[in-house]
């Protein structure tokens, strides 16, 4: 997986080198679970959840007592409450979060993937309509095991996404109905997604 | 599949029959091609293919600065730039922690709702043309012409207008910018009512258009639709209400409800959005506050914080969402934006299974996608 990309490391701006070998870093020590925003590990803020509003405390305790069997990791996304898994859980722990009722997270609003180049982060963004509150679940899925239950029997707009995280980033979505390419062509080779993937040259097409 | 072909010619043989559309069919709004089966004139089962337009929006943001990003936006959502340049800008500011003049957002909320008006008049107008009626696309493209002068005016661009800045505004509209807007707005609701007169409750539009393609309201939700084409299935959610941002909470404006979910629905609540965008403008031009727009921020080189933010805007096209994740250098590190036309896209497959062929270009034409924001 890690085959090309690596001799046009030069290629790349150099802006852009610090922030993986950074984030490398800090995933060493802790490869289970990374801190969420693994690029400020070196001034680690005073409380993550400092910003959360009273109602985002109430729905992350909420989801916690929801999650309390596969050991969530309460924290925040800047605002939005948000909970950190172990990838095995996540298609049982988003069933969950659809159906309690304290926390209904009826809609999938995005599922994003972020590239760390030794792991990806999994971003799953759910919105409850009735009352309207946002939550985040995220998990990290490492390179070596890049394979992640799908969600799409959860909610049908999972299924988009999945395809488009398996198809930028290589991502394996286990029990994904039609995994074939949704925005790349067939023939298309490697994960434009990543970070190690040269954007300055192209394929024929 | 066997079932649906008796419904049709009883005791007949089944014949599937592969109908390709696409991707350079005029009614595919762009590059989409999706793959028909259909039974005689009946679709059994349908395959969406996108991605023609690809271009990796996404990771060619990794590679620009915050202030170059904004130019990348303007091309995601081609037909509603104003909208994509201000989420993208708001993400920033919040991630930097920094206050917008109120004058700017005044400019910003005043330009996004007409550029609301502007997608959702050429929706109208390619409605119309789906179904057959030409008039109506004459005097929605005449109004939809206004607004694109009035954006050459302040921007200096018809489209891609790269006007927003981090913090502020390229530059302070024109002088008579209330007074030209005024006199657009007054036309532009002319040209809404004559086409709205013509098009709306004609009895051959409703026969093409009413009790087809009905999503019900968890369906809706199910798949993720958002803006107009939830709000058809009776779902009362619009991202300027539930979560408001920038100066929303400051204009009197209602949210249009569809009673059914099919496709008249869809159309007609697109038409009331229109008047109450100009109902939004006309408050905000009374409200428009004298002060600073421009912004230094916006020509220099910016570092936000390290730190990750997930911020949401409505579209016309539904709810926009951005998470931008920063690691302190002067490129963002990864942009993901959650386009509504997507998700719309997604649920195509379900509603148009057991239609008719002749109804699919409605049923596509009515979801109002845009290509540039599905393929990125």
């Amino acid at each position: 997986m890690v085959q090309e990309g690596e001799n046009q490391e030069s290629a790349e701006q150099p802006a852009e080198t610090p922030a993986p070998a950074e984030a490398a870093e800090t995933s060493t020590p802790a490869p289970k679970l990374a801190p969420a925003a693994a690029h400020g590990a070196e001034e680690p803020p005073a409380d993550p959840l400092e910003k959360l509003s009273a109602s985002g405390k109430e729905l992350l305790d909420a989801s916690l007592d929801v999650l309390k069997e596969f050991s969530p990791e309460a924290s925040a996304l800047d605002d939005i409450p948000q909970v950190i898994i172990e990838k095995q859980h996540a298609l049982a722990a988003c069933q969950l979060m659809k159906d309690d009722p304290r926390i209904n997270g009826q809609m999938l609003l995005c599922l994003a993937c972020v590239d760390f180049s030794e792991y990806f982060q999994l971003i799953y963004v759910l919105q409850s309509l009735e009352p309207e509150r946002t939550i985040v679940l995220r998990t990290n899925i490492p390179y070596s095991d890049a394979t992640i239950p799908s969600v799409s029997s959860v909610w049908k707009a999972a299924d988009w996404y999945e395809r488009e995280a398996h198809d930028l980033f290589g991502v394996d979505f286990d029990g994904h109905p039609d995994p074939s390419p949704l925005l790349l062509y067939d023939e298309f080779e490697g994960f434009p997604g990543r970070k190690e993937f040269p954007f300055n040259e192209y394929q024929e097409f | 599949m066997t079932q649906t072909s008796e419904n049709i010619v009883p005791n007949a043989e089944p014949v599937e029959m592969l109908l390709n559309m696409g991707p350079q069919h005029p009614s595919t709004h762009g590059v989409f091609r999706m793959v028909l089966w259909v039974d005689g004139e009946k679709i059994v089962d349908v395959v969406p293919h996108i991605g023609y337009l690809h271009r990796g929006s996404e990771k060619l943001c990794e590679g620009e600065q915050y202030n170059q990003v904004i130019t990348l936006f303007d091309r995601m959502d081609y037909i509603a730039n104003f909208n994509n340049e201000h989420v993208y800008v708001r993400a920033v500011e919040k991630l930097m922690g920094m206050e917008v003049s109120e004058r700017s957002e005044y400019i910003r909320v005043i330009l996004c709702e007409l550029n609301r008006i502007a997608s959702h008049m050429l929706f109208i107008a390619t409605m119309g043309l789906d179904a057959g009626a030409m008039t109506p696309s004459m005097f929605c493209f005449r109004g939809r012409e206004r607004i694109q002068g009035l954006f050459e005016s302040v921007s200096g661009a018809r489209m891609m207008h790269n006007y927003f800045r981090i913090g502020g505004l390229k530059e302070d509209v024109p002088d008579d910018f209330v007074a030209q807007v005024r006199e657009v707005l007054e036309l532009v609701k002319k040209d809404t009512e004559e086409s709205d007169k013509l098009l709306s409750f004609n009895e051959i539009f409703l026969a093409r258009l009413k009790n087809i393609a009905v999503m019900s309201a968890e369906d809706a939700i199910d798949y993720g639709l958002t803006g107009p084409c939830l709000r058809a299935s009776g779902v009362d959610y619009d991202v300027r209400k539930a979560a408001p941002y920038s100066v929303y909470d400051r204009f009197d404006f209602d949210v249009p409800i569809g009673l059914d979910g099919d496709c008249w629905d869809r159309y007609y609540l697109r038409v009331q959005e229109v008047y109450q965008s100009i109902r939004i403008v006309e408050q905000a031009l009374d409200q428009l506050p004298d002060g600073e727009v421009t912004s230094s921020l916006g020509r220099r080189l910016l570092r936000p914080p390290a730190g990750e933010v997930y911020v949401r805007g409505e579209n016309p096209r539904g709810e926009i969402g951005v998470y931008l994740n920063s690691d302190g250098s002067d490129k963002p590190y990864r942009i993901k934006v959650r386009p509504p036309s997507f998700c719309n896209l997604s649920a195509l497959r379900q509603m148009l299974k057991d239609s008719w062929i002749a109804d699919s270009v409605v049923i596509l034409g009515a979801l109002d996608i845009v290509l540039g924001e599905v393929d990125r």
